[in-house]
């Protein structure tokens, strides 16, 4: 087939001890929106930074148009007509949208043109964005918009896209999707990176399926169902987690209006957050990344201290406690990023036990560290929850992150507490073990613990969550019950169309436009 | 070609070695500085590196010489390294250094020339005063208004230098010294000096202490809660505030140890080797002391091992001097270069290097 | 003394802090701190001195000072951006080892006096009343900082390669996954940053004193360094923090020699005191001390993959 835009034969690229492109085969027409479909880990980052001459493979042919296509680097890429949309953003937060557009760009018109330019194709492709606006003050839909407007000023032949609905609302998501077709009806190739399921069976024409580096199956995703795709991706029949009933029992933890300014320029504040959670109760906290749930969550874990009166455990005020009297008093968290905050990279698995642990566990008699007994502790988290890992002295940065995950929920969920707070449980974990951390959340709050989620993973909340709550601009809409939502109400909770206090002062882009159906919602609520 | 990759935990391995290498790339690197001077090398190295221990005409001077410049280093570079470990600079010692002598020695040349058991710890406490005074002012300014540390410590050592030219010029001269500048010789007044415990050891109070110091330091970082949480607050600190530990503690903490144990050793340099308060009384193991901690990968036993070696040197450049007309600044540029040396290697304990052969792609 | 020669004295006192706070305040924009600045000045001042006392030359000294300056500076770059070593201790090594260095080489011009820098000839622009004495009495190198100062700033905003060194400083990955090429763009501004902390030295052994003594910058890095968190890295601010500081130092010298009934010591120290002060106001302006520095500054490269 001559007809291909871009063909991929044999491309092999090794890491030590890790083989994360084994003989990958497989090509792209032009103006065919393929999917790469892939668990975390199954080598599509790394296939993708081949593409766009990141990583140099170490065997393996590419050709583009015909021609042999070896970039060197991303500039090559670029000239080439390869462009590429990053999941965690290349963006400079200091710097202004049209100075963003321009370090992105090989020849970038002057100043000017550049932001007529920029007004034009945001226009064209319904993409709103303002060239001198700080990219720091844009909302995270906002920054993908820089993404692609950068990659599309360079008129590109092939869009590379690394997850890019992790970010977004259902709505954003729409938009995007409308973005992407017209581009493919402009005869621009798309290379759509996801293991989202649904959305690719909507939007693509093609799909490679990766699995621990290999090919392992391509397929049209229109003509599969979701769940075949699934168990190509992974391998195995999946099995949803069990969910039993409980009965409610009393509020372990409540928050209380509670309103923080924003710490930093970039930071979101909190407005009036209220939440109540029981024993036995899930709270699902979902929203777009960025609306204040680091925030929420550095005010649960207690390293930013909220307002007097403003949070409650059990009843008696915490607000003002830190981290570990917090734990003693029977509230232990587990925050989003594994390495460098829930555990320190270059300390032994042991030495992270001590990061939660002290003398009520055991741990520690009068100051000084009893290491056997942190040892043990360390060897039981890893064999409740088949953490793999030669064992508890090695160091917490070695560890793969589904396995750090699994080390870093667990050592808090082996203490049974009665409340847990975690955020973002499964980011960037392989189906294997988000299953096992899901399993143990449920279960932890089917043995009486109150438990709150926040993830920016839609199904996972309603999978797991008995309640479930959207984060907006700092504003938490108000929980309802999971069993009565319909998938149309969460986007408009996590638009904020529905929130207590929906103030003018929310920008135009945030706030999509309120529907009789968010007012229907909003009085059931 | 080559290629660094992280490794996926330090090697325990290079991480003691890299001193090692480091010294001894320092000696061809220090030989071939000191041959662009115009010395035979090889016998710069010998006089600076085994003289003092070795040669049998200069060996029982020099001896003990080693231990009554290594107390200090060891004393100020144990301090500086709990700080170190946890991400605070305090790279003022110097002026800690100064300060402590000057509390010390003024709370004793007040009580001069009364004669009581209680003098001399009372300097050592007024010492210690000092030090941790002076190290409390970028501590204080860090922790309330986040005032960059390393400048604050460092500006102090300047004015500490000023004061302490005030001192020997005016505050605490010596009334009887014929106008000259300097106070009264504290070592030559039983009471208030620091002299040999151990005839011909050069074991004086102030190298006691570093011992102490070490075993403290050694059983704090290994066995103590307070130990993993001042490595944690320096090596990921955000999961030190998720642990619990609180920044302003850690800095308050580190600046007390240092600031304490760099005022220590002025004291006990001003009551001994040194015996008086003069213009030039600092002559720099305020810095040395820095070398030294990262000498010692931060570790209390390697700093002992690392300020016993930067002694030597310190002999050993003034013994080459004397006998090869070596300058004196060039040992401290070799000093300086043991450090570049040191923190060229230290990546082999986190890094490795690996062939990366090309294939055609 | 009369206005005039007051200034003249402030601009000699602020041009070498001046000229090392514009070359570290460019590489603190690529992210890189080096706080080598008090070694690359010394280093910078007898290298210059020497220079300029062999060939008779004080154009050349202050040539040879640029090079000896980034010559250093590019010691401490290859050890921080290859070889990944800390940034704090790396250019604490730089100062230590460029104290005792250049003590070493300078052994032999102790006591030698300089070829005279000449003042720059405006003809009669010179003779005006006030403004000829402030504004064209002055030598080369005083108008050469502030156009360093001029084309930092220019550069920093209007071209290209600026907005590469702040996105650099700004967010290093990203600069890197858009294909710049980091260390390089960095060790770039590492060997300017050491130029010009070499020329500020030279100005102090061949200008501002002159003459060689051991130790001779007396902590002027450490106070460039100080001044460059002072103008919150904006180039401007760097010539007014300079100016204020040299104001400073100006003023407490004539109180010295005019014999003002306060110690001479105390008055020696006000300048690192004042500079005490300064630092602890602005990083007390919480929103301002977090706005401006790069994202990235004293943080380690290292490209995975």
């Amino acid at each position: 087939m001559t007809s291909a835009l871009l063909r991929l034969s044999g491309i092999t690229k090794s890491y030590p001890g890790v083989r994360a492109n084994d003989d990958v085969s497989f090509e792209i027409a032009p103006g065919e929106i393929h999917a790469l479909l892939g668990e975390n880990g199954a080598g599509k980052s790394t296939l993708v930074k081949a593409i766009y001459g990141l990583v140099k493979p170490d065997a393996g042919q590419m050709t583009l148009n015909g021609e042999r296509y070896v970039p060197a680097e991303p500039r090559a890429a670029r000239a080439a007509g390869v462009a590429m949309v990053f999941q965690h953003f290349s963006l400079f937060e200091a710097l202004s949208v049209a100075e963003n557009v321009s370090l992105g760009m090989e020849d970038p018109p002057p100043r000017r043109r550049l932001a007529a330019r920029i007004r034009e194709v945001s226009q064209a492709y319904g993409l709103p964005l303002e060239p001198d606006r700080l990219v720091g003050d844009l909302s995270v839909g906002g920054r993908q918009r820089v993404e692609i407007i950068r990659c599309l000023l360079q008129n590109p032949r092939l869009l590379i896209m690394d997850e890019p609905t992790s970010v977004l609302t259902p709505q954003e998501v729409d938009t995007l999707f409308t973005t992407l077709r017209k581009l493919s009806a402009e005869c621009t190739a798309i290379l759509y990176i996801s293991h989202k399921l649904e959305e690719i069976r909507a939007l693509c024409d093609a799909a490679t399926i990766l699995r621990h580096g290999k090919v392992v199956g391509e397929c049209v995703p229109a003509a599969r169902s979701a769940r075949e795709m699934a168990e190509m991706m992974v391998g195995t029949d999946l099995t949803p987690p069990e969910r039993s009933e409980t009965r409610p029992g009393a509020v372990m933890l409540e928050a209380r209006a509670l309103t923080l300014p924003a710490a930093t320029q970039f930071a979101t504040p909190l407005r009036e957050v209220s939440f109540a959670v029981r024993t036995g109760e899930i709270l699902g906290i979902g929203g777009v990344a960025g609306n204040g749930q680091d925030e929420l969550m550095a005010v649960l874990t207690g390293e930013t201290r909220a307002p007097a009166g403003t949070l409650l455990l059990g009843g008696e005020d915490i607000a003002l406690a830190g981290p570990s009297d917090r734990r003693a008093m029977g509230l232990r968290t587990a925050p989003e990023e594994r390495l460098g905050h829930a555990a320190a990279p270059d300390m032994s698995l042991t030495e992270n036990m001590l990061l939660t642990s002290g003398a009520a566990e055991g741990l520690l008699s009068r100051g000084f560290v009893r290491w056997a007994a942190a040892r043990e502790a360390a060897e039981k988290v890893i064999e409740t929850f088949d953490v793999r890992t030669p064992g508890p002295a090695v160091a917490a940065r070695a560890l793969s992150g589904g396995n750090l995950q699994k080390f870093v929920v667990g050592r808090e969920v082996v203490q049974s507490p009665p409340v847990f707070v975690v955020n973002q449980p499964t980011w960037g974990v392989d189906a294997a073990a988000a299953a096992t951390i899901r399993q143990a959340l449920m279960t932890l709050a089917a043995t009486g613990s109150a438990v709150v989620v926040v993830s920016q993973d839609l199904d996972e909340l309603l999978e797991i969550a008995t309640w479930f709550a959207a984060m907006n601009e700092g504003t938490l809409s108000v929980p309802r019950r999971v069993a009565t939502l319909s998938l149309e109400e969460i986007g408009l909770m996590l638009g904020g169309g529905e929130r207590p206090g929906n103030g003018p002062e929310a920008p135009p882009d945030a706030t999509p436009p309120r529907t009789q159906a968010a007012e229907a919602a909003r009085a059931q609520a | 070609m080559l290629r660094l990759e992280k490794r996926p935990q330090p090697s325990r391995l290079w991480t003691a070695l890299t001193p090692i290498l480091a010294v001894l790339a320092t000696m061809v690197a220090g030989g071939l500085l000191f041959a662009a001077l115009g010395k035979n090398p090889v016998e710069a190295i010998r006089v600076i590196f085994f003289d003092p221990l070795f040669n049998d005409q200069v060996a029982s001077f020099a001896r003990p010489q080693i231990l009554v410049k290594a107390g200090p280093l060891i004393l100020i570079a144990i301090g500086l390294s709990m700080g170190f470990r946890a991400g605070i600079w305090n790279i003022g010692a110097e002026g800690q250094y100064i300060m402590g002598a000057i509390f010390g020695a003024a709370v004793g040349l007040a009580l001069y020339p009364m004669d009581h058991a209680l003098i001399f710890p009372l300097m050592v406490v007024a010492g210690a005063l000092g030090g941790w005074l002076w190290a409390m002012i970028p501590a204080i300014l860090k922790i309330a208004f986040r005032t960059n540390e390393i400048l604050v410590s460092l500006l102090l050592v300047y004015v500490a230098e000023q004061i302490l030219a005030s001192a020997a010029l005016d505050l605490l001269r010596n009334p009887d010294g014929g106008g000259f500048p300097g106070s009264r010789d504290l070592s030559e007044w039983d009471t208030a000096s620091n002299l040999e415990l151990i005839a011909g050891s050069g074991m004086h109070w102030g190298v006691v202490t570093a011992f102490i110091a070490v075993i403290a330091a050694y059983v704090m970082l290994s066995r103590h809660i307070l130990g993993v949480h001042l490595r944690l607050a320096g090596q990921a600190p955000r999961a030190a505030r998720f642990a619990g530990v609180r920044p302003g503690m850690v800095v308050f903490l580190c600046f007390t140890v240092s600031g304490v144990l760099a005022g220590l050793a002025g004291l006990f340099e001003v009551t001994g080797p040194a015996g008086q308060i003069s213009i030039d009384f600092n002559v720099g193991y305020g810095f040395t002391a820095i070398i030294v901690a990262f000498l010692g990968r931060l570790n209390p036993i390697g700093i002992l091992l690392a300020g016993l070696l930067m002694a030597l040197t310190y002999i050993g450049g003034e013994l080459a001097q004397f006998m090869l007309g070596l300058p004196a600044a060039a040992i401290q540029a070799f000093q300086g270069m043991l450090l570049f040396f040191l923190l060229a290697l230290d990546m082999l304990s986190n890094y490795r290097f690996r062939l990366v052969t090309r294939e055609a792609v | 003394m009369s206005p005039e020669l007051l200034i003249d004295a402030l601009i000699i006192a602020a041009t070498p802090i001046l000229l090392a706070a514009i070359g570290e305040l460019v590489t603190e924009k690529s992210g890189v701190l080096n706080l080598g600045v008090e070694g690359m000045m010394i280093v910078g001042a007898i290298c210059g001195f020497a220079v300029a006392i062999e060939s008779g030359s004080p154009a050349l000294g202050f040539a040879g000072a640029a090079l000896g300056g980034a010559a250093l500076s590019l010691i401490f770059g290859v050890l921080t951006q290859y070889l990944l070593s800390n940034q704090v201790a790396t250019g604490l090594a730089l100062t230590l080892f460029g104290l005792g260095f250049s003590a070493m080489i300078g052994q032999g011009y102790v006591g030698v006096v300089p070829p005279a820098t000449p003042k720059l000839d405006f003809g009669p622009l010179t003779d005006i009343p006030f403004v000829g004495p402030v504004l064209f009495n002055h030598d080369l190198m005083v108008y050469v900082g502030i156009a360093i100062v001029a084309g930092v700033w220019a550069t920093l905003r209007y071209t290209r390669a600026g907005m590469i060194l702040r996105a650099v400083g700004e967010n290093h990955d990203a600069a890197h996954a858009l294909g710049y090429k980091v260390i390089r763009i960095r060790l770039l501004a590492i060997a300017f940053g050491g130029a010009c902390a070499g020329l500020g030295g030279a100005y102090l052994s061949l200008v501002r004193v002159p003459q060689w003594t051991e130790g001779m910058t007396a902590g002027a890095g450490w106070i460039a360094l100080a001044l460059v968190v002072f103008a919150s890295w904006k180039p401007w601010r760097i010539v007014i923090g300079a100016w204020l500081f040299g104001g400073i130092t100006v003023l407490q010298l004539n109180l010295q020699v005019a014999g003002v009934k306060v110690p001479v010591e105390l008055l020696s120290m006000s300048p690192y005191l004042i500079t005490i002060l300064v630092l602890v106001l602005i990083s007390s302006d919480r929103r301002r001390a977090s706005l401006s520095a790069p994202a990235e500054l004293g943080r380690v490269f290292h490209a995975a993959g």
